[in-house]
């Protein structure tokens, strides 16, 4: 954090409302508070539908859970907060029961706080790091709830959308239309600058929209905040393929004038084992790009999906996840994760295995597939599984699954999501002369202002760090946006 | 943006569309694909561009009425708007002077075989042409073929047009007289695997240009992989065409059954 951020949390502090809403309440009743659970459908009824898993606080609870901050002089949360929210101030204005001014605040640095509350991993991260958790030993402020609270708060009383803005600076290119971009562009928009974004898909919103299902983050969660954008001024181009429908050479000749590449990390890895071929087998993103932005369980959508019985998602992050729980959703009777390492191990939010276990879904971990089989029409029908056991910690840090000869069985299955990992999507990469890329295929940047060894050319989110997270995405496209507006800045000086 | 600017029916299920689509019009090149969805509720299906008008800003698309989605885009009129088009697509074939092409197109693959008939002809190879097909009504394009090959050959299971007989007697016959220096195949899978076995015995480089299903087109989902040479290709962006002779085109046959009798929606369009 900057000397002169940590100044003007300092003196946001130092507001009277502040002292005096701190004073209202002893530290010693805050601390005596227990955390306000986000209510939650019921799982048998949730998995019936595509129904959003937690419903959100009440005012009351959302107040309640405020008082519990205890608005600290050293708020170590803001450090574990990629984009640097100022949190207590938020949550002492929800306290006070000033929404717009706490919708304020999270707006300056979070450009889609309705998708942060819902799906930052706020215990590894904002929440790790209060005063709760790291002294007091008890669970945190819910800060994550209280984020969401307010952003949906914003989307039922729309208040501050502002009127269509006009811009007119120089125009940069964003391409790609997910959570980077979107920052990237929000905070340019702002600047003043034409910026439009460029997206692949016929749809905006990246692993968002495709990705993430709807009963963890519905889709017009992610359409509010692109027509917030809209009415900031962004352009949105859909269906334009950068490096296929124009290179950025294209671009530059039309007058851009800097370039931000936010095309994420959409190629999925597989396994490369015997029979991975078989009908029945599919990537997450396939699976999840058919039934989220495709609507593939809707019958009056056109496109197909394959509803499992016997489904068997391979992985342990929040991809494999998102894909048993739907798999659930869509009816399936065995709905299992198959991860080679143990439970604790798995990269997904706490959260997320938490919900599956409630919703029925099978673990069978310390295990990984090692073929499939089909019948004679070529649709899969088995797995046979390895047990492994762990053994040294690998580069990762996390002990290393190593096989357990002889331990081999098979599961009958009819379906198999593979969840194993993403690599970045190499048309733009490969479509930019000497841009350099990393043995990952990442694109390269200068991490202070995220620009590649192209001038004017920017990265950030997974095509610079490989699958990563959503708020880190953000932190990029808003790193990248600042670096483009001094870019930009100077060139014209 | 992506107005229908001419229709015309080829034969009975065989439909061509104009599409004013400039940008993609500019970049296309001969193997090039898009991806096509029609609506809101619509699926998303890779079409080849069979030719493109730069000056104009159109692409022309052919397509053969099989499922849902080719139904709803045949069933377009003139100064209809697609709702999405996006591309091109894929990479290009690779056009060069080799000497002598046979091209190999079956039914519907003839649509994507005109335009490499074109530039393979343009690069100054002698191309000679077997197009094949059902019956009579099902030879697209003739005399945009016959315009860029120095000699075409028709093959009909029926014997209503040219001769009767399977594409790969047409082929043969054609081996058997001169040296072909490259060979493309394009149609349905299987009449693919059986060009592809015929050109291997007589030891001639082949491509195949591949109609897997897909989805995104940009390589993100892998609904469109393929094993070429023992390894998991995707077809949209590593291909569409491939060595013929590497292909695995048994498991193509299978993969492309995948969504076939599963339910009424799911007839799909390849
Ligand atoms: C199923 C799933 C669940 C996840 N759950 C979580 C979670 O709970 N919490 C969390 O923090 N993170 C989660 N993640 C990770 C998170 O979604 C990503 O890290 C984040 O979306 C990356 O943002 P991005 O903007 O870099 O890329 P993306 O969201 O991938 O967006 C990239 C966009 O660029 C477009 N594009 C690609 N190539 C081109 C091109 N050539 N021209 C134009 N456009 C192009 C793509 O179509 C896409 O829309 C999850 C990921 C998945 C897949
Ligand atoms: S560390 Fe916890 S208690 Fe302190 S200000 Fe941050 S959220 Fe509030
Ligand atoms: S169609 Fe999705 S990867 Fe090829």
């Amino acid at each position: 954090m900057s000397d002169l951020m940590s100044n003007n949390i300092k003196q946001d502090r130092e507001e009277e409302w502040r002292i005096d809403l701190r004073k209202s309440i002893k530290a010693k009743d805050r601390t005596a508070l227990e955390r306000i659970r986000m209510p939650e459908v019921e799982p048998n009824i949730r998995v019936k539908s595509h129904i959003e898993v937690n419903m959100g606080l009440s005012p009351e609870q959302a107040i309640a859970e405020a008082g519990r901050c205890l608005d600290c002089v050293n708020p170590t949360c803001m450090e574990g907060c990629p984009v640097g929210v100022n949190i207590p101030k938020f949550i002492k204005y929800i306290e006070a029961g000033l929404l717009a001014e706490a919708a304020n605040t999270l707006n300056q640095t979070n450009m889609l706080p309705a998708v942060c509350g819902r799906v930052c991993p706020q215990e590894i991260q904002c929440e790790a790091n209060c005063f709760y958790t790291l002294k007091l030993h008890k669970p945190a402020v819910g800060i994550g709830n209280l984020e969401r609270y307010v952003a949906d708060w914003c989307l039922n009383n729309q208040e501050n959308i502002a009127e269509n803005k006009i811009v007119t600076g120089p125009k940069v290119a964003v391409i790609g239309g997910g959570p980077a971009g979107l920052t990237a562009a929000g905070d340019l928009a702002r600047l003043n600058y034409q910026v439009t974004i460029f997206e692949a898909l016929h749809d905006f919103g990246g692993v968002l929209k495709y990705g993430i299902p709807e009963f963890r983050l519905p889709n017009n969660i992610v359409n509010f905040e692109i027509e917030k954008l809209k009415k900031e001024g962004v352009k949105f181009v859909k269906n334009f393929v950068v490096g296929k429908t124009a290179t950025l050479e294209d671009l530059r000749e039309e007058g851009f004038q800097a370039f931000f590449i936010g095309s994420g990390a959409g190629l999925p890895r597989f396994m490369n084992i015997p029979g991975e071929n078989y009908n029945g087998i599919l990537s997450s993103n396939e699976y999840l790009t058919r039934v989220n932005l495709m609507n593939a369980s809707n019958p009056e959508f056109d496109t197909p999906v394959d509803m499992g019985k016997n489904v068997a998602v391979i992985g342990g992050g929040n991809t494999a996840m998102d894909s048993v729980r739907t798999a659930k959703r869509l009816g399936a009777e065995r709905a299992i994760i198959i991860y080679r390492r143990s439970i604790d191990e798995m990269p997904a939010r706490k959260e997320e295995i938490h919900h599956a276990i409630e919703e029925g879904i099978e673990f069978i971990t310390l295990t990984n597939p090692i073929e499939y089989f089909a019948d004679s029409h070529g649709n899969v029908n088995k797995v046979r599984v390895q047990k492994m056991e762990l053994g040294e910690p690998d580069s990762s840090g996390r002990r290393k699954p190593v096989p357990i000869n002889g331990s081999e069985y098979d599961i009958a299955i009819d379906q198999v999501i593979v969840s194993v990992g993403v690599s970045p999507n190499p048309i733009v990469p490969k479509s930019i002369q000497n841009l350099a890329i990393s043995k990952w295929q990442t694109i390269e940047v200068n991490p202070e202002t995220m620009q590649s060894n192209i001038e004017g050319v920017f990265a950030g989110g997974d095509i610079v760090r490989g699958g990563a997270t959503v708020i880190l995405a953000m932190g990029d496209g808003r790193k990248a946006a600042a670096g483009i507006h001094q870019y930009l800045q100077d060139r014209a000086n | 943006m992506n107005k229908i600017v001419e229709k015309e029916y080829l034969s009975d299920k065989v439909v061509k569309l104009v599409i004013h689509a400039p940008l993609i019009a500019q970049k296309r090149k001969a193997g090039h694909f898009v991806i096509v969805k029609i609506g809101e509720k619509g699926e998303r299906i890779p079409l080849t561009i069979s030719s493109a008008d730069t000056e104009k800003g159109t692409i022309t698309l052919i397509i053969q009425k099989v499922g849902v989605t080719s139904h709803k885009v045949a069933n377009l009129e003139v100064g209809d708007i697609i709702s999405d088009i996006s591309g091109p697509l894929g990479q290009p074939t690779a056009i060069k002077k080799v000497g002598t092409v046979l091209c190999a197109g079956g039914g519907v693959g003839i649509a994507p075989l005109n335009p490499i008939v074109e530039a393979m002809k343009k690069a100054g190879n002698k191309v000679i042409t077997v197009l094949a097909a059902r019956s009579k009504d099902l030879i697209i394009l003739e005399d945009s073929i016959r315009k860029y090959s120095d000699e075409v050959i028709i093959m009909t299971d029926d014997g209503s047009y040219g001769k009767k007989g399977l594409v790969t007697e047409g082929m043969e016959e054609i081996i058997n007289r001169e040296k072909i220096d490259l060979a493309i195949t394009i149609g349905p899978a299987i009449m693919m695997k059986y060009t592809s076995l015929l050109t291997k015995k007589y030891n001639i480089h082949t491509l195949a240009s591949l109609n897997s299903i897909m989805v995104d087109g940009t390589g993100m989902c892998g609904a469109c992989r393929v094993t070429v040479g023992g390894e998991t290709r995707f077809v949209c962006v590593d291909g569409p065409e491939f060595d013929a002779h590497e292909v695995d085109f048994d498991e193509l046959l299978l993969r492309l059954k995948a969504y076939n009798p599963a339910t009424e929606k799911n007839t799909k369009n390849n």
